[in-house]
């Protein structure tokens, strides 16, 4: 029997370890390619690691295009559009599950309902719609018009749900009105789906290249995902310096992660966004 | 006869009294609940809510943006029915759907049974399997394009197996597609993943006892309890996959701009093609109702079947 297990181990811990590393492998060429000139990325007899390190891949990537410029950018949409839609998500959230009122699930249907609607679909009507309010090529415009999903609304929902009526009841009781209740019992209790909805919404605007494609003309309002692709229409040839500013756009999604991922988990678990 | 009438005058009254009392606590009751939706439903409403209903009449339309509009009825539809492209489209959208959402699934639910069991370095290698998801799509498609180049990784591997003619992935027209699926599968497998495992979690470890108890193996534990257990995560899988399918854009509009030729021409990438490139805002819109009739009727579709399949404890 004992003996049974340990060979059931080592299979399971090499089948686990080859399916890692083929899920890694794009990322460590990623990686690899930073590191090397053209000529060698491209070259027959792959190596992972260079015979020269050429590090200046990524210092040269600062220079070539206003690269800090657009990570500032990245930095200040994604944490302006990620505070509102955690906010304003759990805050509607709240009133969706905890108060009673008229017309509340209708409403709340709409919500729902909207999330099956691709971004395709209303993408023109919106773009036409900022474009009278010049709200085109201005930082303004993609924050308000990435800041209110229903996503959000829904995720921190099936949270509050979860939680007991008695506890608010309790709350009410001791003189704490609905606000209070808001602020001082259900958000607190509510960490791990703050946790979660703040990676999903870093993570989605962080990366996103559709939006600023389409709604950033000017050079000064782009962001980190366009000054990549900046580099494969202009430098085509320069591999190392694309994924030189790939792997740094990394970073910030990774830090998020791991900063959150304690409670991610937990945070599908308990917002029952596992259906 | 002139009591019970009295008696009920008197009810009356108590009723409406009540009642009245009732009535400010429920507009009490409305205004706060309403004051916490407000700020998410503004926001939601102008932006989201307001376009989708201009994209329904946008459709019927002809309109470059800048001229006024002219109403035409179902003229666009006409049109987009009769382009090739946009037909292809359709098909093109559902060949990569089903195969991404099968494989995404199995993948999703296979590795998280791996990894749901009591082992060293989990931590580790759920991590490991669920940072795809969260690498920019910019940076994906670059390194896999180059994987799958004829001189790529990829082909190299498969000629050194012995394999003669590798697929020309991207830049075939008959690999394109699955090339697109396999990206795809390797990019959402962990998020789905975390799902699973959510859910796994949640499964009484009694179930498997009093299954062991029984003499049930391994195999049937995992066919009689674990599968039906997240049935109702199954269904949210399959329903998110489905949605997410079918509106694919940035990764495939990054790896092959819909190329080569229009062999991966997706439904969003047709949509995307009528309003910025061909500035035809009318057909785009109606490209974008079937999108979104599919979607929906398929979201319903699955709702529907959710109770001959998914139990619920």
């Amino acid at each position: 029997m004992k003996q049974r297990n340990i060979g059931y181990k080592i299979v399971m811990y090499v089948l686990l370890i080859v399916l890692t590393v083929i899920t890694l492998m794009p990322l460590l060429w990623m990686l690899s390619a930073s590191i090397k000139a053209d000529s060698e990325v491209f070259s027959l007899n792959f190596s992972w690691l260079p015979e020269v390190p050429r590090w200046d891949n990524y210092s040269r990537i600062w220079s070539k295009i206003p690269l800090l410029t657009f990570t500032f950018n990245s930095v200040k949409l994604t944490v302006i559009i990620t505070f509102i839609q955690v906010v304003t998500s759990s805050f509607a959230a709240y009133g969706f599950s905890k108060c009673r009122f008229r017309g509340r699930d209708v409403l709340f249907l709409f919500y729902v309902a909207t999330i099956a609607i691709p971004w395709q679909v209303y993408m023109l009507p919106q773009y036409s719609m900022m474009n009278k309010m010049s709200l085109v090529d201005s930082h303004l415009g993609y924050v308000l018009m990435q800041s209110f999903t229903a996503f959000g609304v829904f995720l921190m929902r099936q949270f509050f749900m979860s939680l007991p009526n008695e506890l608010l009841e309790a709350g009410r009781i001791d003189g704490l009105s609905e606000y209070g209740n808001y602020f001082r019992i259900a958000l607190p209790l509510s960490k791990p789906s703050v946790a979660t909805l703040t990676i999903f919404s870093f993570v989605t605007i962080w990366n996103d290249y559709m939006g600023p494609n389409i709604y950033f003309n000017s050079t000064e309002n782009k962001t980190i995902q366009l000054g990549i692709k900046m580099f494969i229409s202009q430098y085509s040839t320069e591999y190392g310096l694309v994924m030189a500013a790939s792997v740094l756009s990394l970073i910030p999604v990774l830090i998020i992660f791991l900063s959150g991922q304690k409670f991610f988990v937990q945070g599908v678990a308990s917002s029952g966004i596992k259906g | 006869m002139i009591l019970p009438s009295l008696c009920m005058k008197g009810e009356i009254h108590l009723e409406a009294r009540t009642s009245k009392k009732r009535m400010s606590l429920n507009a009490r009751n409305t205004l706060v609940g309403l004051s916490f939706i407000l700020p998410n439903f503004i926001g939601f409403f102008i932006f989201v809510l307001i376009p989708v209903v201009f994209s329904l009449a946008l459709s019927m339309a002809e309109w470059d943006g800048y001229n006024p509009m002219k109403f035409v009825g179902l003229d666009n539809f006409a049109a987009i029915f009769k382009d090739r492209v946009f037909r292809g489209s359709i098909w093109k959208t559902a060949y990569f759907s089903i195969f991404t959402v099968l494989f995404s699934m199995c993948a999703s639910l296979g590795l998280a049974v791996l990894l749901n069991q009591k082992m060293k370095g989990k931590g580790f290698f759920r991590c490991a399997i669920f940072f795809p998801y969260v690498a920019s799509n910019v940076a994906v498609a670059v390194v896999w394009n180059f994987l799958f180049m004829d001189i790529g990784p990829i082909n190299n591997m498969l000629r050194s197996i012995g394999i003669e003619n590798p697929p020309g992935w991207t830049a075939s027209s008959d690999w394109v597609i699955p090339a697109l699926i396999i990206v795809n599968v390797w990019k959402n497998m962990g998020y789905f993943m975390i799902v699973y495992l959510a859910a796994l979690q949640d499964i009484p470890e009694s179930l498997y006892e009093a299954a062991k108890i029984d003499g049930a193996n391994s195999l049937q534990r995992f066919k009689s309890i674990t599968i039906p257990m997240l049935t109702p995560s199954t269904f949210f899988v399959v329903m998110m996959l489905t949605i997410n399918s079918f509106k694919v854009f940035d990764l495939v509009y990054l790896m092959t701009q819909g190329g080569p030729g229009n062999a991966s021409t997706m439904m969003s990438q047709y949509i995307y093609n009528q309003a910025f490139i061909s500035w035809s805002y009318g057909r785009s819109s109606a490209a974008a109702m079937i999108l979104f009739l599919i979607v929906a009727a398929l979201t319903a579709l699955q709702f529907r079947l959710e109770k001959k399949w998914v139990s619920y404890m």
